[in-house]
């Protein structure tokens, strides 16, 4: 069996290349080169072929992104070309670093140069892969269950939030009235760190003296209490500008990034200005990916580190580590801050990018996302963490956007599905509203069939596998 | 505000708060006890809590019509109510048990997190299931309850209180309920039962105990005192959306592990305390603070009191100290 799927894919790869020549408009061909995308990487190929044949894809994808911008199929085409070379194993480093290269920072930005959605899809995964991977520190590498993350997202942003916009001169007297220029952002990104880490070590020194559940119901009850004080300190003092929020935020200059754009000659090529407005998307995409490529750098490095293993110690014996002369408390509130500085630092972006900070973005249900981003993509796993940030966003901001885009045209033609008129549908039935009935049934699906997680960390693995023979010998119940 | 008037609403809201902290201890107590059986914390429980509330309300809307009441007396309006509550969130509680928690059971996973996150898709998606309902059916997002004259009226208590006959009645449900369990846990060989696989499972198996079904029959208990507190909980607020479980799901579960958790006596004490600190806090706190910290940093106050509990308590009010075993 195993002999006939190399054939096959290649068969498959080279029908839907000839498609999508023939008929670049065409959704159907998009679909195939999507399912060419997956064939090839989980597929039993050999890895100079695979690698050949990403990327011709992501070439393929790009062309047809450039063709139509609005082609979102194809955009999550070349999303799992990138997932693919960060993820396979085998893949040279080279071939890793060079597509990836090319998706991020040639492919996303001309197609992107023309329909912003993709820029924003883009910083929306790469914040959310940074809160992740920051998560994934506290919860998966040192198997705290940490319930109040989004806390220090939060604290991140109401770092810059507050002393980037007219809300400092309420409370601080001499204070710039418009707030910081947006350019000490930069500054404030470091600040962020620093706060979120302080945060961290404040939230952590009382919580994490407890164990297990009670750490999750303690962590749950600060989160919160951060929530709470966001909403509420409009007065005595007006720090926060309480649930209205603050607005609007400084951001940096984007200018000179305008002037190259112009000077490549973007407006020609793409038959119009470059405004601000993409300017910033573009802008913004770029810093993002800096950040998570510094996060990405430093959590791995730290993952491989005296830290990173005392905390994988910590996450699989608590007493065993402690008896090797773990010091328990340092190394867990080492673990918080870590995380919280990962978050801090994306948290001052997002205040910057959004233009907005208020409490409603930080709620609990903000923090369950994030832990579920973790487990989905596979505890402990950094890859994980940010492939599961990746699959949840496209899911929400993504799929099931355009979902209810067709079941609304539907609707309006009445199409016959089944031997049912669309045109029945009850106007509520709008999928993009009920993204947490989606996701519900993603985490349990996941749990019974894949609790390890779409890329699991090796450890786990076994764990899991284990769990599960002595389940099937019957040992234990 | 004088001292003497500030102690002259003491009474009030105490009385107030024993209101709030009986439903919280029915809550709590469905938390508890799948928490003494399983080990875990059922982020569900706070859905199931809040489909007995909407069950409680289609049983007033569907019968308790003013134009054309199939049931005119709300009284035995509101038995009704209960009863169809506690019957569907307990069947609600068993099929989440059967169809989310015991597939991961069989597997033998021993990793905590597994459980508690498929607990929070359950959570999820009910509350998006109950979304969906309330906006085919009522084309809302916000239910009210229907309130009737009879159970509305206010009575005059001593010390200057008053309360409504609804109020009584939630204490009166409240209490014959809590009695109930504790005579159930205690005195019936299901009570023992469960006793016996909440310290352990396995040695109770062997006793002749099937787990399986006295983890179900637990999840019917306590999903059942959830449904009846949802509706009591309705008919105190009198609005309901697909959300409104969620946080007092989270403050009975504060409860829970206030009181020890896994302790049925404690997530009652615990809910108790945890409603008289939030009226309380809601109450004084503008006044200590001269209006700068309002009602709204009751909830702070409330998790605070949790922090340094734990701190100095770790195992709760009532819990048991386990010492770890290597």
């Amino acid at each position: 069996m195993s002999r006939y799927i190399f054939p096959f894919t290649l068969a498959f790869t080279a029908l839907s290349l000839l498609g999508a020549l023939l008929q670049p408009q065409n959704g159907l061909t998009n679909l195939a080169l999507v399912a060419s995308v997956a064939l090839v990487s989980l597929g039993k190929i050999p890895t100079a072929w695979r690698s050949g044949l990403l990327a011709i894809l992501a070439l393929a994808l790009t062309v047809l992104l450039r063709l139509n911008p609005s082609d979102k199929i194809a955009f999550y085409g070349l999303l799992g070309v990138l997932m693919a070379c960060f993820l396979l194993p085998n893949l040279s480093h080279l071939v890793r670093v060079a597509l990836g290269v090319a998706i991020l920072f040639i492919a996303v930005p001309i197609a992107g140069l023309s329909n912003s959605f993709l820029f924003e899809l883009g910083i929306q995964i790469g914040i959310f892969a940074a809160l992740a991977l920051g998560l994934n520190v506290v919860v998966g590498q040192a198997g705290l269950l940490d319930l109040g993350f989004a806390a220090f997202f939060a604290v991140g942003a109401y770092t810059w939030g507050i002393f980037g916009s007219p809300q400092a001169a309420e409370f601080i007297q001499g204070f710039p009235p418009q707030g910081l220029p947006g350019n000490y952002l930069y500054l404030f990104m470091a600040l962020a760190i620093i706060t979120a880490a302080i945060t961290g070590v404040l939230i952590g020194l009382p919580a994490l003296r407890l164990r297990g559940d009670y750490l999750a119901i303690v962590t749950l009850g600060l989160g919160e209490v951060v929530r709470i004080l966001a909403n509420n300190l409009d007065k005595p003092l007006n720090i926060t500008n309480g649930p209205q929020g603050i607005t609007p935020v400084n951001r940096p200059e984007s200018g000179l990034l305008g002037d190259i754009l112009r000077l490549v000659g973007a407006e020609q090529i793409y038959g119009k200005p470059i405004d601000t407005y993409i300017t910033y998307a573009f802008f913004f995409y770029l810093l993002v990916l800096l950040v998570i490529a510094v996060v990405l750098l430093v959590n791995i490095r730290l993952a491989n580190s005296r830290f990173g293993r005392a905390w994988v110690a910590i996450r699989e014996d608590e007493i065993a580590a402690k008896a090797m002369g773990i010091p328990l408390l340092p190394t867990k509130l080492l673990a918080f801050a870590t995380g919280a500085a990962f978050s801090g630092v994306m948290g001052a972006i997002f205040a910057a990018k959004q233009t907005f900070v208020s409490p409603e973005s930080f709620t609990l249900q903000a923090s369950i996302n994030i832990l579920a981003f973790v487990i989905l993509g596979g505890m402990g796993s950094i890859g994980g963490a940010v492939v599961g940030a990746a699959a949840v966003t496209v899911l929400n901001i993504g799929i099931l956007k355009d979902f209810s885009d067709l079941l609304n045209t539907w609707r309006q033609t009445g199409v016959t599905i089944l031997g049912y008129n669309m045109a029945n549908l009850p106007p509520q039935l709008n999928p993009a509203k009920y993204e947490r009935l989606v996701f519900g049934l993603i985490l349990i699906l996941m749990m019974i069939f894949r609790p390890e997680g779409l890329i699991p960390e090796q450890r786990h693995r076994a764990e899991m596998q284990e769990a599960r023979q002595e389940a099937q010998e019957g040992g234990v119940k | 505000m004088t001292v003497a008037d500030l102690l002259a609403i003491l009474p009030q809201t105490i009385l107030e708060g024993l209101l709030l902290g009986f439903v919280y201890a029915m809550v709590a107590l469905g938390y508890t006890m799948v928490y003494g059986v399983l080990g875990l914390i059922n982020f569900a429980h706070s859905e199931v809590f809040m489909i007995g509330a909407v069950i409680g309300l289609e049983v007033f809307r569907f019968w308790g019509n003013p134009e054309a009441p199939v049931i005119p007396n709300p009284f035995l309006l509101l038995l009704v109510a209960l009863v169809f509550a506690a019957v569907g969130s307990g069947t609600m509680a068993v099929l989440v048990e059967r169809f989310a928690y015991r597939p991961l059971r069989k597997r033998g996973s021993k990793n905590i997190l597994v459980p508690m996150i498929t607990a929070i898709g359950v959570s999820f998606l009910l509350q998006d299931l109950t979304r969906i309902y309330a906006a085919l059916r009522h084309n809302e997002f916000n239910m009210q309850y229907r309130t009737y004259d009879a159970l509305n009226t206010t009575l005059l208590l001593p010390f200057e209180t008053t309360i409504q006959v609804k109020g009584i009645l939630i204490i009166v449900v409240s209490l014959l309920m809590l009695f109930a369990l504790t005579y159930l846990v205690n005195r019936t060989k299901l009570g023992k039962a469960i006793r016996a696989v909440s310290q352990d499972m396995q040695t109770a198996s062997l006793m002749g105990i099937n787990p399986d079904v006295i983890i179900s029959r637990t999840f019917l208990v306590g999903g059942s005192l959830g449904g009846v507190a949802g509706v009591l909980f309705g008919l105190l607020y009198t609005n309901v959306t697909p959300y409104s479980g969620v946080l007092p799901g989270l403050k009975a579960f504060t409860s829970a592990v206030l009181g020890g958790i896994g302790n049925i006596p404690g997530a009652t004490v615990g809910g108790l305390i945890l409603g008289q600190l939030e009226t309380l806090s809601g109450t004084y706190l503008p006044f200590l603070t001269n209006g700068n910290f309002g009602t709204e940093y009751k909830d702070v106050f409330a998790f605070l009191t949790l922090v340094l509990l734990l701190l100095f308590r770790p195992q709760g009010i009532f819990g048991q100290n386990v010492s770890e075993k290597v």
